[in-house]
């Protein structure tokens, strides 16, 4: 490091040291904090100044997390899809868009999800057929101004995580049907309270209920809320898909405020656990390898060498698969690298777990080791090669995007209405 | 933990792959393994003398070139993509062990010679696991009897290191090829540019170096996984490219048999192998350049690279069909290597076993 960016990432912690000083108070309530976040800017420093951020690097934003985490402050909201939209926003977003949205994502004011997948159109997610149909607004403005125009939506959207408590969504729909599939797609912000949405959860295999069916019957959206250009959809789908795929919704926060006390505290231990609900089977999904010494050290599975084998593969992969992502490798089409590794953990970590756990492997629930973790992992980990897009589309991506080979022959170049579907 | 290479460090790639690839092309390694010897001295004081391989990751005040496991890690990778024909994990193997003593005339002298050229070292390791300690060789009265087999490079070696196990602790010792009592058995050995021997030991006269602690003899070890490691994962990055290159130009079913999923998707999954292996292997470098605990790490590079790697060579075949079961196919050459890489050392089981011996000690 240099000596100059030393100096102004000192610079950096000393400045949001003194704002803290004079700031932080731990009695506030969580939104009367998290409007002195948006007010000021600390809350997301990588944001650009005129949207509720610093314009910061994210170098400084480390140094920045370190002064939130010194004293104990609480940071902006992030759980769930909320990162999504606002990583998708600051690229593609109008100016009043992120003057309209940002805060309400930053203070935890406003919750999202994201309405892609379709029951018809998962892994090729561009074939959506949601519609959104253009209208006039009735009794209203002028005929032709944009601003008295409005969006019916109507269709079907899936997987919906934390759907059931969203003020907004992110939503892709189909607008036009006359030209191929991937230019027929504008994005939308849609509001969730309407009658025209119904929200309806949907029950995995391992019994937890995280994710949505969202029904859309005549829903509504001005047309100030489109994003971008009309017809540009999928490009910006890709952006908040290739968030997605680095983690950006991932859980944060949660165990270091440990034994502090105050309002904002309560209130934010509350916000994490609506937020995180959804997630708690997450750890079990990825295989729980860091689970499986101490387990085979309890159960005695230790001695068996064949079972020391598993063991010894699963945590290979872990391993690497995170120092692959530590190194910074996995962003763009690399991500899918990372994706694919994480499913050989999983796999490796279900193994692993049912040759040391032997007959027990049979039971779920309490009755199944460490409290039915044990049976949450091998009930969860088939997921993780298929949520976020399943590593048949990851190897694809890899195959086209990374080694440059070329496409396979296609079938749905043409108008989307003459397209063969589900 | 995290590391990049340095500016320093990439330029020297840059020259280690340059040399490989003006020096060591397809062509010339399969003259060389057609020689008897299987080594070309020239090529071997070139890179001595232009690129100071020996005793590069040795520390200066052991009378090494004071560069680190890093760049041995380097070098590895560069030589395991071109398949360079030269007795250099000999080498590393020779100069780790001399390394871990302490100053003396005689170890100054010898390493001094290695580094120039001059003289061809190696280190008889036991050969079920690659231990450095060789129990099947016993010391009496400064005398060496027994035998040990698949010795590297010791047919073109002029110095024979060996450790043995009969004194209160573990000893170092050195043998002139050509001592009274020495004899060498050549091994046909499946990987013609990877040379191994049996070698007899009968009342020969050796140089006792000096004693080495059970820590010491694991840091000779750990350096030697280390080194392999990093020398499959750029075997495994050589059989991926050539491999990946074969799919984008071989036309059946009138396409290119790359845009087939089938074909596709085994190259993804290969990637994923390929790149979990070489972080695997560079973690491990960084981690015995950092003096950390390594044998862990080692264990699970080794395991890791040689697995990725068998399994590129494997998939290279398969996906050049036919013309890549021929021998005048370049493929397997490194599947040769591969298969050598995957067992010198010691087995991924047994690795896969050290791992977690390391990890629950």
């Amino acid at each position: 490091m240099s000596d100059a960016t030393r100096d102004s990432l000192a610079a950096s912690a000393a400045e949001v040291r003194d704002w803290l000083a004079a700031n932080w108070d731990p009695e506030l309530s969580l939104v009367e904090w998290r409007d002195r976040l948006a007010d000021s800017g600390w809350g997301q420093p990588t944001w650009p100044a005129a949207f509720y951020g610093r314009g910061l690097g994210a170098r400084e934003a480390a140094v920045v997390e370190q002064e939130f985490a010194r004293i104990g402050a609480v940071g902006a909201a992030t759980a769930g899809p909320r990162g999504l939209a606002a990583a998708t926003l600051l690229e593609h977003g109008s100016d009043a868009q992120k003057k309209r949205y940002l805060r309400g994502i930053l203070t935890g004011r406003d919750a999202w999800c994201q309405l892609f997948s379709e029951p018809g159109s998962g892994s090729d997610l561009a074939g959506a057929t949601t519609r959104a149909d253009r209208v006039q607004s009735q009794g209203e403005g002028q005929a032709g101004r944009a601003a008295s125009q409005r969006w019916i939506v109507n269709g079907q959207k899936v997987w919906n995580t934390s759907a059931h408590h969203a003020d907004y969504g992110i939503l892709v729909a189909r607008t036009d049907w006359e030209v191929p599939k991937h230019q027929g797609l504008s994005y939308f912000l849609i509001k969730m309270d309407q009658p025209g949405v119904e929200v309806r959860q949907l029950k995995q295999m391992n019994g937890h209920a995280s994710f949505n069916e969202v029904f859309f019957t005549d829903a509504v959206v001005d047309h100030d809320d489109l994003v971008g250009e009309l017809g540009q959809g999928w490009q910006i789908a890709l952006t908040t898909l290739s968030y997605e795929r680095s983690g950006f919704n991932r859980i944060r926060g949660g165990d270091r405020f440990e034994g502090r006390h105050g309002r904002v505290y309560r209130e934010y231990e509350r916000e994490l656990e609506i937020a995180n609900e959804p997630y708690t089977w997450y750890p079990q999904r990825a295989g729980r390898i860091d689970l499986l010494l101490e387990r085979a050290a309890e159960s005695g599975a230790i001695r068996d060498p064949a079972v020391r084998q598993d063991i010894a593969t699963a945590i290979a992969l872990q391993r690497c698969a995170n120092w692959f992502s530590a190194r910074g490798l996995a962003r763009g089409p690399a991500g899918s690298i990372g994706k694919l590794a994480a499913s050989r953990v999983a796999r490796a970590g279900n193994q692993a777990h049912t040759v040391i756990s032997g007959i027990e492997a049979m039971f779920e629930g309490d009755d199944s080791p460490l409290d039915g973790i044990v049976g949450e992992v091998l009930l969860s980990t088939p997921a993780t090669s298929i949520a976020g897009g399943t590593d048949e589309i990851q190897k694809n991506i890899i195959a086209e995007r990374i080694l440059e080979l070329p496409k396979e022959p296609r079938f749905d170049g043409g108008p989307f209405k003459d397209v063969p579907r589900n | 933990m995290q590391f990049e290479f340095s500016d320093e460090q990439a330029q020297f790639r840059d020259v280690v792959q340059r040399f490989c690839r003006d020096k060591s092309p397809a062509q010339t390694v399969r003259r060389i393994m057609e020689t008897e010897s299987g080594f070309d001295r020239d090529l071997w004081r070139a890179l001595c003398g232009q690129l100071g391989v020996a005793g590069l990751h040795v520390a200066e005040s052991s009378g090494g070139a004071g560069f680190g496991a890093v760049e041995l890690g380097i070098v590895m990778e560069e030589f395991g993509r071109s398949l360079m024909p030269a007795p250099y994990l000999a080498s590393v193997l020779a100069t780790s062990a001399l390394a871990e003593l302490g100053e003396s005339d005689a170890r100054d002298a010898l390493m001094a010679d290695i580094a120039a050229a001059d003289t061809i070292a190696t280190l008889a390791l036991d050969p079920q696991h690659g231990d450095p300690i060789c129990r099947s060789v016993s010391a009496d009265g400064g005398r060496l009897n027994g035998s040990v087999s698949a010795v590297l490079d010791a047919r073109h070696a002029d110095v024979v290191l060996i450790i043995t196990a009969d004194d209160a602790r573990p000893t170092l010792h050195a043998a002139n090829a050509g001592s009274d009592g020495l004899t060498s058995r050549p091994l046909r050995t499946m990987d013609r540019t990877r040379r191994l021997a049996e070698l007899r030991f009968d009342g020969v006269v050796a140089d006792r170096l000096g004693s080495l602690t059970n820590r010491q003899l694991k840091h000779v070890y750990d350096t030697a996984l280390v080194a392999l490691a990093n020398e499959s994962a750029g075997a495994a990055q050589a059989l991926f490219d050539s491999t990946v290159e074969y799919v984008g130009m071989r036309v059946q079913f009138g396409r290119k048999i790359g845009s087939f999923q089938a074909i596709k998707h085994r190259l993804a999954d290969l990637l994923v192998d390929v790149e979990l292996a070489r972080v695997a292997a560079y973690q491990a470098a960084a981690a015995l350049a950092a003096d950390e605990a390594v044998s862990a790490t080692a264990s699970l590079a080794k395991f890791t690279t040689s697995d990725a790697c068998m399994n590129a060579a494997r998939e290279a075949i398969q996906l050049r069909g036919g013309i890549g079961f021929t021998w005048e196919n370049d493929t397997h050459l490194w599947y040769r290597r591969a298969k050598s890489s995957e067992v010198f050392l010691g087995t991924p089981a047994f690795h896969r076993e050290r791992m977690i011996q390391e990890m629950t000690a």
